[in-house]
């Protein structure tokens, strides 16, 4: 990654013009050709610098049901039952964190009451108790990362 | 806009190479209209563009391509969207464990319930805070009602930062904990079924 690179990163989480050459665009302001631009926009991607691209949805805004929450798995379980949770396609992301609640993901589904359903599907399917913890406040939700 | 940049502080500046945070402002606000008229065209929109954007010089004109309708409407909906909240951006998101951000620790305050409001909007506020949210407890197992995504380059700084945390939160605190992602397991984004 070369300082274009981490110039192009700073830039992408500004935001991605919606025109009709938005890679022509954002080259312009670089003084850069358009084709390398998306050039190092998928190397970017590829190498995993960055994770996404695109919009960026807020689940509830599009009426369905999304929440945080939590297990606690035993270590002789833990590689079994993160292969029955991340099979649910309710399942955004998912991460292990140190902690007795050692798994912790989000669950997005396309109905508000699909949250419950899941959640009883996931126990009975793992075994294991689901600690539901939806938002009931959102204080903030940001953070653009300067490189 | 005022500097909240924390890299001034002390412990940061003989730090070379260290990533930081811009000054804050927040991703569409929750207050924002909420009589958005979401139709069928709208919810293909969601799915063909929910993977990402397509590499091409019109990535617009792809997408308009695939769900038979014209780039100018893909481009005056996906604004619309964004106006309202249903997008609350379009752009690229860095893994934050590959630029610099190796300690990620969701830290988590049992706050009094009379108090929340008002300090979760300070903590918020916190240039460090990614996220901030008030949680339902799970007494007596879980008894943490606030939830802040603290950012650092190390866990000694995330510690630095959550004490702040608790300076912030005084006596409406009574206990806290930080928990630490030690592996990604899966990291799809949100997905509307095909």
């Amino acid at each position: 990654m070369d300082n274009i690179d981490k110039q192009l990163v700073n830039r992408l989480q500004d935001g991605f013009p919606v025109t009709e050459r938005p890679f022509l665009a954002i080259a312009e302001e670089f003084g850069l050709e358009e084709s390398d631009v998306m050039q190092r926009v998928q190397t970017l991607l590829d190498d995993g610098i960055l994770s996404r691209f695109g919009p960026m949805f807020q689940a509830e805004r599009l009426g369905g049901g999304l929440t945080l929450a939590a297990m606690k798995v035993a270590p002789e379980d833990y590689e079994k039952v993160v292969e029955q949770v991340n099979a649910f396609p309710e399942v955004a992301h998912n991460y292990q964190r140190e902690h007795e609640l050692n798994m912790w993901f989000v669950l997005a589904t396309e109905t508000p009451e699909g949250i419950e359903d899941t959640i009883q599907r996931m126990e009975a399917i793992t075994g294991y108790q689901v600690y539901n913890m939806p938002k009931q406040e959102e204080f903030y939700v940001g953070l653009r990362f300067e490189l | 806009m005022s500097d909240l940049d924390l890299n001034s502080n002390p412990s940061d500046t003989n730090k070379t190479d260290v990533p930081s945070f811009s000054q804050k402002t927040p991703e569409a606000p929750a207050e924002k209209a909420k009589d958005y008229i979401f139709t069928q065209i709208d919810r293909d929109l969601v799915i063909a563009t929910q993977e990402g954007l397509p590499i091409v010089e019109r990535p617009y004109q792809v997408i308009a391509d695939q769900l038979g309708i014209s780039e100018d409407e893909v481009m005056f909906r996906l604004e619309k969207m964004k106006d309202c909240g249903v997008i609350r951006r379009i752009a690229g998101v860095p893994n934050h464990y590959r630029i610099g951000f190796k300690a990620n620790g969701m830290t988590v305050w049992n706050v009094a319930d009379d108090q929340i409001k008002e300090l979760g909007r300070k903590v918020g506020q916190l240039p460090f805070v990614s996220h901030c949210y008030q949680r339902p407890r799970h007494q007596p197992y879980w008894n943490y009602n606030l939830f802040a995504m603290v950012h650092g380059s190390e866990r000694a700084q995330v510690e630095e930062r959550a004490q702040l945390v608790k300076e912030l939160l005084g006596n409406a605190c009574t206990e806290h904990e930080i928990l630490y992602s030690s592996k990604i397991l899966k990291k799809t984004g949100l997905r509307l079924a095909n």
